[in-house]
């Protein structure tokens, strides 16, 4: 049972499409990190996949850019309530960058360049759900919206599409990352509205 | 890293608990302090926010986060609203919201952008317009509960725009140890030294504290002045990792 607030009506906003609960539509690009934003040079940035057994995948800038890459247009969802539709992304498919991984890891934990990470069962990251997106609506993904590489799985919360990413630790156990030691959820699915550990 | 310390368990901060405005003041002509009695207030620490939530009549909710203005007091909490053109909830709690008055709340929520008096080392405080909100905080916290001296450099508009004006006044003569900077960047008060504009690497070295103290900093408004501050104290030598950010996106709460 909730309490009536009085005299709130509330401004329903016209959508198309239903939003999760307790989003609203936004057509900016809000930005939220927890720190200075890095600047990674190309010449110097890399993507590593580690398995549990530490074998270690690596890929340079140049040689991300020679993957076959997706364009995909997709709704993003911040746990801060902003909901975005029809963003366009272009970038690889973690099915690309994890086929020849061997590994028997039922989770992972992204790292970023600046120190942040984020926890997210493996499986949400494959079969065409994740990808390492370095373009945004046509242009190069911009420092503060975590170029030149971030994460992209929109259908998580936002802060699981990990900024400025550096890899990938694959594990046998999951393991909380930066929010989610703080008291944000470990999966963090938009349509339960899984904002905080415990929801 | 550890866990939060966060207060009465998860349970306790997942509730939504109804919450009775009791007072409310102004504090420019467009933000506005609401104090709500919230039975069985958890408590929180200074730099963490709470969810509110608003129904209508016929269900419809919505709900924003709003950075908690002041240490725990009992059962009450304070927020600062800054009214926002299109702020459905902000315009709700700016404008219409009287004494008595019924909303929800959940929290507190965030671990990461807090202080506590037992946290050792110098601190510069960053604000820019309505980011002075969980600052103020800390500030309030620290009075007589900590001896580590504070830096708070306040970027406003004109000088009407001074959120808690007459008490960062007040508090930088009485509380031992605070200082206070305001920066203009479109109208300067009679007397001002520092001309008109945007915040420099200057103003951090004139105001704030050399890289080589190593002071936790604090960074909080809207998202480029964020960027900015955030940019020149790295630039200045500060490590990215005392440097703590909040950022309210262009439609933030």
């Amino acid at each position: 049972m909730s309490t009536v607030s009085r005299g709130f009506q509330g401004r329903r906003r016209d959508s198309s499409r239903q939003l999760p609960p307790g989003q609203y539509l936004t057509s900016d690009f809000p930005v939220l990190s927890a720190g200075p934003t890095p600047r990674i040079p190309l010449d110097v940035w890399e993507f590593i996949v580690t398995t549990e057994q530490r074998e270690s995948h690596r890929w340079s800038w140049p040689e991300l850019m020679a993957l076959p890459a997706e364009s995909v247009t997709v709704d993003v969802h911040c746990v801060t309530r902003w909901s975005k539709l029809n963003t366009v992304w272009r970038g690889v498919s973690l099915d690309t960058l994890l086929d020849d991984v061997d590994t028997e890891a039922d989770f992972a934990l992204m790292h970023s360049y600046g120190g942040y990470s984020t926890n997210l069962p493996l499986e949400d990251l494959l079969d065409g759900h994740a990808w390492v997106a370095y373009e945004y609506d046509g242009e190069e993904l911009a420092p503060e919206h975590g170029g030149p590489a971030r994460l992209l799985v929109p259908h998580l919360y936002f802060w699981k599409s990990a900024k400025w990413v550096r890899g990938i630790e694959l594990m046998l156990q999951d393991s909380p990352g930066f929010w989610e030691q703080l008291g944000y959820h470990d999966y963090g699915d938009p349509w339960r509205e899984q904002r905080y550990q415990g929801d | 890293m550890a866990r939060a310390a966060i207060p009465g368990g998860l349970k306790v901060r997942r509730a939504w608990r109804p919450a009775q405005l009791v007072e409310r003041r102004p504090e420019t002509g467009s933000a506005s302090t609401l104090v709500f009695e919230i039975p069985g207030w958890p408590g929180h620490l200074a730099g963490q926010h709470v969810d509110v939530r608003l129904t209508a009549p016929d269900g419809y909710q919505a709900a924003r986060s709003y950075s908690l203005a002041a240490p725990t007091n009992g059962d009450r909490i304070a927020i600062t609203v800054q009214r926002v053109a299109d702020g459905e909830v902000s315009s709700y709690l700016a404008d219409e919201a009287r004494s008595g008055d019924v909303v929800e709340v959940r929290g507190p929520v965030g671990g990461w952008f807090v202080w506590k008096p037992e946290d050792r080392g110098p601190v510069l405080l960053v604000a820019g317009g309505s980011g002075i909100v969980p600052l103020m905080a800390m500030i309030r916290s620290r009075d007589g509960a900590s001896p580590t001296p504070f830096r708070l450099i306040y970027s406003v508009r004109t000088p009407e725009d001074r959120i808690y004006d007459h008490e960062l006044r007040r508090r930088a003569i009485q509380d031992g140890g605070l200082q206070v900077t305001f920066l203009y960047t479109r109208t300067v008060p009679d007397g001002e030294t520092r001309s008109i504009g945007r915040i420099t690497a200057e103003d951090l070295i004139a105001y704030g504290w050399p890289a080589d103290v190593k002071p936790t900093c604090y960074v909080c408004g809207p998202t480029a002045f964020v960027e900015t501050v955030s940019d020149l104290l790295v630039g200045l030598g500060h490590d990215p990792a005392m440097i703590k950010t909040e950022r309210f996106g262009p439609s933030g709460p």
